[in-house]
C-alpha cells in the first residue's frame, strides 16, 4: 500500500498529493510517470511524476478531478493510501545538453513543464517558461515555476492574470526578437501542443511533446496507447512519452484519446450520483 | 480388465447458447465417477509413451492407477511431484498434441482423458486437501525471479522446494502474467489460479507486485541487492499490429488490450471502472488460441456478430481444436483464407465502421512448411463492424534487453538461452518461457522455468563450493 504523506489543493479541481513510493522514487527522472489504481477494483490510470524526493522515498503528483476514478482519487486524505503504485514508467526526457529552451505549459501540462523547467534551470541552461492558462482562477505554481526559469511569462486566455495572450504567440514573438533556442518542450492539452509544434516548424526548432494517451498496463503490454510519428506506430509508454512535436499525428492521437469520452461522462455522473447519496444520508 | 470404450467419458460442459452469455466456465468438470471410469481406459503401458510427450514430466501412468482406486489426494501429490500448477494445466494445455497424441488407446479411438484427469485430481485436492504446506528448511541462498507467469511461478516454486529464498517481481498489480491478463474466466477461472500463488506463498514465495524490472530496477541492481541468480520470465507482452491503413481507428484492439480490459480490469462487470466498447459486430484477426479466446469473450461481451478473420483455411488454424470447436458452437463465424486490407472509420467519430478484406488462396509451402496465402485479384469486400481485435502474435518487451548489457537477444528481440537449462549469455542469470521462445504455451513456459530451476539450483551451489 501506498500512503499519501500530503495533501494540497491548487485550485478548484487540481489536487497535488506526496505519495509514500520508495522504489519509484528510487529511480525517477524528469518525463516519466506513473500508473496507479484508487482502490481493489480501480482502473489504472497514468499520472506524470511532477517531482520527486529520492531521500524521503517520495513522489508528487499532480492530477485535475475530470473523471471518475481521479476524483475518486481526490476524496482521499492524508494518511489515506493508494491501492497500487507503479513506475518509474517511460522514458526520461533528453535534456543533455540543452542550453537554451522555450519550455511552454498549458493548465495542469504545468505541473509536468515545471519540473523539465527545474531540471534545466538547475543544470545551468536559460530558460524561457511560457505558463497558459483559461483564467486567473486556475493558475497553479506560479512561485515554483518563477523559481525554476529565468523568464517567466504567465498568460491567460481571457487576460484576467497577466497578458491576454495564448502561448504560442508569446513564443513567437520570443523567436522573432531574435533568442535562439536549442530545443522547445511543449506540454499540455494536444491541441496546445500542436499549434506549439506548428509555430516552430517554420523556424526548423527541435520540438519535444510530451503523449499522455490512454493506457492500461503502461509496459508495452496493451497497445491502446499507439500513436503514429512519422508515420510509424509508437506506444507512448516504452517509447515516449516524449515525442518530436513535428513528427507526431495529433489530430489522430486526439480523436484517440476521446475514445472512451461517452464512458467517462457516464461513469462521472454515476459516481456524483452515488456522492449525492452520500450526502443525503 | 481395462474399460475398452473407445471414446473418452464426455466431459460436462454448459449448453452453447447460455454460456455464451456469461463468464462461468464453459467445462464444468468430471465427477467422482466419470473420473473413475475414464482412469480405466488407461492400459498402465510400460514405456509410457504419454510421459515423452510432457513438456514436465508429468507421471501419467502412476497417478491415473490413483485415480482408478479412488485415491484422489494420492493422485494429486503425485502430479504435484512434477507440476506446479496442475489444475492450470488440466485446462490449458495442448493435450492433444502433447501426452495424449502418444497415448496408444488414440491408435483405434480416442486417447485417455489426460487433461481432463488432471483438472478433476487438481480440483479435488483444491477442495479437500487440508493439509498444511510446510516451508522448506532455508538453505540461506537468495534468488530473485522476473515475472510473475507460468515460467516464473514454475520457477518459484521449485527453488522455494530447495530452500532459496524467491522473491517475484511483478510488473502489474497482480501477479500470474497471462493466466491472469490473458485467459479468459470461462476458460480459467481466476480463483484457481489465485489459489495456486496462494500456494506458492505458503511455501514462502515472496510477491513483489507493482514492479518493472527494467525500469523500477535493473537486473544488474537486483544482484546489487544479494540475489545470488535471477530468472528472467517476462513473457512476450508487445501486440504486433497488422500495419495496414486505418488501423489507429477507435475500436481496434490489440487483443492483449481487449482481454486485459475483460479479465484482469473486469471491464465485463457491470459497474467496472475499466472502460471498454460493447461492439455489437466484431472481427478478430488470427487464428490461435488468442484469437478464440478474443472472440469468445466479445460473444459474451454482448455482440451480435463476431467473426474470426484468418488468411489461411481451417486445417492451418494453429488454435486448439476443443477452442476451435467451443468458439463454433458459441456462433463464431469463421472467415477462412481472408486477409485484411484496410480497416475502415467514420472520419467524423473516428470510429470503426467496417474492415475491407480479401479472398486468398494457397500456394507454394512457405519457410513454416505451410502453403503460403496468395490474394486473389479483385476479391475484396467488406464486413461492416464497429471494432476489430488484432490477434497476430507478441514478441519479447524490450525492458530488460535495453537495460542489461552482456544479455544477449536474436533479431526478433527473444533472449538467447539454452534449451536444457536457460542459461543466457549474462552470468547468473537464467531466461524462459515467451521472453525466450516468442509467443508459445504455457505448458511450455512451465517446462523451461522447471529446467532453469535446476540449473540455477546448481550454479548457486558450484558458486558456493
Amino acid at each position: 500500500m501506498y500512503k499519501i504523506l500530503e495533501k494540497k489543493t491548487l485550485n478548484a479541481n487540481t489536487k497535488q498529493m506526496v505519495i509514500d513510493a520508495p522504489h519509484v522514487a528510487k529511480k525517477a527522472q524528469p518525463g516519466q510517470f506513473i500508473i496507479l489504481r484508487v482502490d481493489e477494483d480501480g482502473e489504472r490510470i497514468p499520472l506524470t511524476i511532477a517531482s520527486y524526493d529520492r531521500e524521503k522515498g517520495t513522489i508528487m503528483i499532480i492530477f485535475q478531478e475530470v473523471g471518475a476514478t481521479t476524483k475518486k482519487l481526490g476524496l482521499l486524505n492524508e494518511g489515506d493510501c493508494l491501492h497500487d503504485f507503479v513506475g518509474p514508467l517511460g522514458r526520461a526526457s533528453e535534456l543533455e545538453g540543452l542550453k537554451k529552451v522555450a519550455v511552454v505549459g498549458g493548465g495542469l501540462g504545468c505541473a509536468i513543464a515545471y519540473p523539465q523547467a527545474k531540471a534545466l534551470h538547475e543544470m545551468g541552461a536559460e530558460v524561457d517558461l511560457i505558463a497558459g492558462f483559461r483564467n486567473k482562477d486556475i493558475i497553479i505554481l506560479e512561485d515554483e515555476m518563477r523559481a525554476a526559469c529565468t523568464n517567466l511569462h504567465l498568460v491567460t486566455d481571457d487576460g484576467s492574470n497577466g497578458r491576454k495572450a495564448l502561448v504560442t504567440q508569446v513564443l513567437k514573438e520570443l523567436i522573432d526578437a531574435g533568442n535562439q533556442y536549442d530545443a522547445v518542450i511543449a506540454i499540455g492539452p494536444m491541441i496546445m501542443m500542436k499549434f506549439v509544434a506548428e509555430t516552430t516548424r517554420p523556424y526548423g526548432i527541435k520540438t519535444i511533446v510530451s503523449m499522455n494517451s490512454t493506457m492500461v498496463d503502461g509496459t508495452g503490454m496493451c497497445g491502446g496507447c499507439r500513436l503514429s510519428v512519422g508515420g510509424e506506430i509508437k506506444f507512448a509508454c516504452v517509447d515516449g512519452p516524449d515525442f518530436d512535436g513535428h513528427l507526431v499525428d495529433f489530430d489522430e492521437s486526439m480523436r484517440r484519446s476521446a475514445m472512451y469520452k461517452k464512458q467517462e461522462a457516464h461513469a462521472v455522473e454515476a459516481h456524483e450520483c452515488n456522492l449525492h447519496k452520500m450526502e443525503v444520508k | 480388465m481395462a474399460n475398452m470404450s473407445l471414446t473418452k467419458v464426455p466431459m460436462p460442459e454448459q449448453d452453447p447458447n447460455v454460456r455464451n452469455k456469461n463468464f462461468e466456465e464453459v467445462a464444468t468438470g468430471y465427477t467422482a465417477e466419470m473420473a473413475i471410469e475414464e482412469a480405466t481406459r488407461c492400459l498402465n503401458c510400460k514405456n509410457k509413451p504419454c510421459v515423452s510427450g510432457c513438456p514436465v514430466g508429468v507421471q501419467i501412468p502412476e497417478f491415473i492407477a490413483l485415480v482408478a482406486e479412488g485415491k484422489f489426494l494420492e493422485a494429486a501429490a503425485k502430479i504435484k511431484e512434477t507440476s506446479a500448477l496442475p489444475a492450470v494445466c488440466g485446462r490449458v494445455c495442448p493435450q492433444e498434441s502433447q501426452c495424449e497424441c502418444k497415448c496408444v488407446r488414440a491408435i483405434k479411438g480416442e486417447a485417455v482423458g489426460i487433461g481432463r484427469l488432471e483438472r478433476f485430481v487438481a480440483d479435488y485436492a483444491m477442495a479437500h486437501d487440508t493439509a498444511e504446506i510446510v516451508k522448506p528448511e532455508p538453505n540461506g541462498h537468495k534468488v530473485a525471479v522476473v515475472g510473475a507467469g507460468p515460467a516464473g511461478l514454475t520457477c518459484a516454486g521449485d527453488l522455494a522446494r530447495k530452500g532459496y529464498a524467491v522473491t517475484v517481481f511483478e510488473a502489474l498489480h497482480t501477479a500470474g502474467g497471462v493466466l491472469m491478463y490473458g485467459i479468459p474466466e470461462f476458460r480459467l477461472p481466476k480463483a484457481i489460479v489465485q489459489k495456486e500463488i496462494d500456494n506458492l506463498k505458503a511455501l514462502g514465495v515472496e510477491f513483489v507486485l507493482n514492479f518493472v524490472v527494467g525500469r523500477s530496477e535493473t537486473i544488474d541492481d537486483l544482484f546489487a541487492d544479494g540475489y545470488e541468480a535471477i530468472f528472467v520470465g517476462s513473457g512476450a507482452g508487445l501486440p504486433t499490429f497488422m500495419h495496414v491503413p486505418g488501423e489507429n481507428y477507435n475500436g481496434v484492439y490489440s487483443a492483449n488490450e481487449y482481454l486485459t480490459r475483460v479479465n484482469l480490469m473486469k471491464a465485463y462487470k457491470e459497474d467496472a471502472a475499466t472502460p471498454i466498447l460493447r461492439a455489437k459486430r466484431v472481427a478478430v484477426v488470427g487464428g490461435g488460441n488468442v484469437a478464440m479466446d478474443a472472440a469468445r469473450s466479445a460473444k459474451r461481451m454482448g455482440a451480435e456478430e463476431v467473426y474470426i478473420v484468418y488468411r489461411r483455411g481451417e486445417a492451418e488454424l494453429p488454435a486448439r481444436l476443443e477452442e476451435i470447436h467451443h468458439a463454433k458452437e458459441e456462433g463464431i463465424v469463421f472467415k477462412f483464407l481472408t486477409a485484411p486490407v484496410e480497416v475502415l472509420g467514420d472520419p467524423d467519430t473516428y470510429l470503426v465502421t467496417g474492415m475491407k478484406c480479401q479472398q486468398m488462396e494457397l500456394g507454394e509451402p512457405d519457410a513454416s512448411g505451410r502453403r503460403r496465402p496468395v490474394p486473389i485479384e479483385g476479391s475484396e469486400f467488406v464486413l461492416d463492424l464497429d471494432a476489430v481485435i488484432v490477434a497476430i502474435g507478441t514478441s519479447p518487451n524490450p525492458l530488460i534487453r535495453s537495460t542489461t548489457p552482456g544479455l544477449e537477444t536474436n533479431k526478433r528481440g527473444c533472449i538467447v538461452a539454452d534449451d536444457e537449462h536457460g542459461i543466457t549469455s549474462k552470468d547468473g542469470v537464467f531466461a524462459g518461457g515467451d521472453a525466450v521462445t516468442g509467443a508459445a504455451t504455457v505448458i511450455l513456459a512451465m517446462g523451461a522455468g522447471k529446467r532453469a530451476a535446476a540449473a540455477m539450483d546448481e550454479y548457486v551451489q558450484n558458486k558456493n563450493k
